[in-house]
């Protein structure tokens, strides 16, 4: 029974890690340049098969194609912001109708980036083999891959994290999430800050597709999942807030651990049900002011 | 001339050109058979989607991304107690079905800031289908349904009903107290509120009319496909496609979302049997495009123009 237990509660963390890289990208580029990106899903796919494709073509080790993919999807995901949603901003007379709008445009985005993914690489499944040997941790085996894949997101998101504690540009990243406007007065690059925002949240995607594509098989149609998982954590860790979607991530995946072990068919629902109750009790979120 | 006797003569004008349009739509069956009633009928069905979405979401500025599944639950109307009721009244039942639904989601989530409802509605779609499908998988032990088979021409007729039902629906809403109503929540709600709007009932009662409208289509179209399963019957992409087709027709008049959809459709007859992938990248395209370029879509563009040309007459006289 116990084992039982931390079988189900080690199997919701390997999903979590993954979970709150997605969602601490969401966060960023909600969070701080307001743009509820509906193709946050398909920049994990590009991330998923860029690392696919380098592996079964080329044979270069998946970890170290995170840092080759890494700054191609980063360099996307700034000019994407540097030109459509800058010109959108620029048009918009609020911040409420720039998020109505930046939402439709991502709409867009995910159809573009989605079929032509399509287009090159078929709408197959696809899947290679990495790290696949068992490891007894605490009397369960669980894959080797999932143990790296967590590893990873582990350190990134810290990273991250140090990142906007402990630098300068960090700084100016948390002070234009409390308010855009302020901080460009008191000298912050806010278009420069808000487009860097954008591309680090692709780029978490991008390192989050990488990893998944170590333990799971991945199809061009994968994103939108990942997309509502990510929103559903990005709402239950509060809005801007970063360390309360990495925590939403690892409890969303305990969750999810849970009821898969329970009936397989019904953790998006879960989610969902989640999701909904959070929305209408606390819809700030567990961290969220 | 008085301003009333002005806008009421317009308004008949309007309606006489109406009338015309859909005494000539309902003899197509007679003099054109075949495809292009086939054709009429999908440019209908999105017509009627696009139609019934700007009727709540224009006005109020709540993106709904729900319609999917009022049109989904439409379908299942249909699949369901097709066989044993007559059809109108399952077109009454699928209509009545999304009414429902969209009384509970709205109730529960339109006091909610805009962005919120529309996570919640793009959420709701996918809710329902994975639902369903676990539903069939353990409960029923089926994958999917057969629907009983409608003529393409019966298809037709009741598309055009619904739709000219619809359009006095939103005409009558658009021109009543309702409609300012609905007006003044889009621009200020708190200010709607104070003036003593029922600010939540109006959303609700408005959101649940229009999700009537898409069930029924969903219910008719139902039986132009023969058999469903969740996936087919809560696509997610009937839900982007009313917003696209409004954005790009213009969402000022009512005509605006007719052009939008029925331009679409006919892209869509015309690309997606042999270039799926190519329509939904052009879809995707012109998405980004037209909320980049055409703010009031393409009515309002080819106003501005028409205005730009009428002031140079001006000018010249």
């Amino acid at each position: 029974m116990i084992l039982t237990i931390l079988d189900v509660v080690i199997a919701g963390l390997l999903l979590g890690g993954i979970y709150a890289l997605i969602a601490v990208g969401l966060s960023l580029q909600y969070g701080v340049a307001r743009v509820l990106n509906i193709s946050h899903g398909e920049f994990i796919m590009i991330g998923a098969f860029g690392t696919w494709m380098l592996y079964k073509m080329v044979g270069i080790n998946p970890l170290i194609t995170l840092a080759m993919c890494g700054p191609v999807i980063f360099l996307i995901g700034f000019f994407l912001h540097r030109t459509l949603f800058r010109s959108l901003l620029n048009s918009s007379a609020s911040w409420d109708i720039f998020e109505g709008r930046s939402l439709l445009a991502s709409f867009g985005l995910l159809f573009i980036i989605q079929n032509i993914a399509i287009l090159t690489w078929g709408a197959d499944i696809k899947a290679y083999s990495y790290l696949s040997y068992g490891v007894n941790l605490a009397g369960a085996v669980f894959p080797a891959n999932r143990l790296v894949t967590l590893l990873f997101a582990v350190i990134i998101s810290v990273a991250f994290y140090l990142f906007l504690a402990c630098t300068r540009l960090g700084k100016a990243i948390r002070a234009a999430a409390q308010d855009p406007r302020t901080a460009g007065l008191m000298g912050v690059n806010i278009n420069k800050v808000l487009a860097l925002c954008f591309g680090f949240g692709a780029l978490m995607a991008g390192f989050a597709g990488g990893l998944l594509s170590m333990c799971y098989p991945i199809t061009a149609t994968m994103g939108m999942e990942y997309t509502i998982i990510a929103i559903i954590v990005v709402v239950l860790g509060g809005l801007g807030s970063i360390v309360g979607s990495f925590i939403g991530g690892f409890l969303l995946g305990i969750i999810g651990s849970i009821v898969t072990y329970i009936e397989p068919g019904l953790a998006l629902v879960a989610y969902y049900v989640i999701f909904t109750v959070l929305l209408l009790a606390r819809p700030t979120g567990i961290l969220g002011k | 001339m008085d301003i009333t006797t002005l806008t009421s003569k317009r308004s008949l004008v309007w309606w006489s050109i109406v009338l015309i349009i859909f005494m000539l739509l309902a003899f197509v069956p007679l003099y054109a058979p075949g495809y292009p009633v086939v054709l009429l009928s999908s440019i209908l069905m999105y017509v009627i989607m696009t139609v019934s979405w700007v009727m709540f979401s224009g006005p109020t500025g709540y993106m709904s991304l729900a319609p999917a599944a009022f049109f989904g639950v439409g379908i299942y109307t249909s699949a369901i107690i097709g066989k044993t009721l007559p059809f109108p009244i399952v077109v009454g039942i699928g209509g009545l079905a999304s009414f429902c639904l969209a009384l509970l989601v709205g109730a529960l989530t339109l006091r909610l800031r805009g962005i919120y409802f529309a996570i919640f509605t793009f959420g709701l779609v996918m809710l329902i289908a994975h639902f369903l499908l676990f539903w069939e998988l353990h409960v029923t032990g089926t994958r999917g349904r057969f629907v009983m088979v409608m003529g393409y021409n019966t298809i037709y007729f009741y598309m055009l009903g619904v739709f000219l039902l619809l359009l006095i629906t939103a005409y009558l809403i658009r021109h009543s107290k309702y409609g300012l109503a609905l007006l003044s929540i889009g621009q200020e709600e708190d200010a709607a509120a104070h003036t003593g709007v029922n600010v939540t009932m109006v959303k609700v009662i408005t959101f649940a009319i229009s999700a009537f409208f898409m069930g029924a289509a969903g219910s008719v179209m139902a039986t132009k496909w023969t058999y469903i399963d969740p996936f087919i019957a809560f696509n997610i992409n009937f839900s982007f496609m009313p917003v696209l087709m409004a954005i790009f027709g213009g969402m000022g008049q009512l005509y605006g979302p007719v052009i939008g959809a029925t331009i679409f459709t006919y892209l869509e007859e015309f690309l997606i049997t042999r270039f799926a992938e190519l329509y939904m990248l052009i879809f995707g395209t012109i998405l980004v495009v037209a909320i980049l370029y055409l703010p009031d879509g393409l009515v309002g563009l080819i106003q501005r123009l028409w205005k730009r040309i009428s002031e140079r007459k001006h000018v010249d006289t």
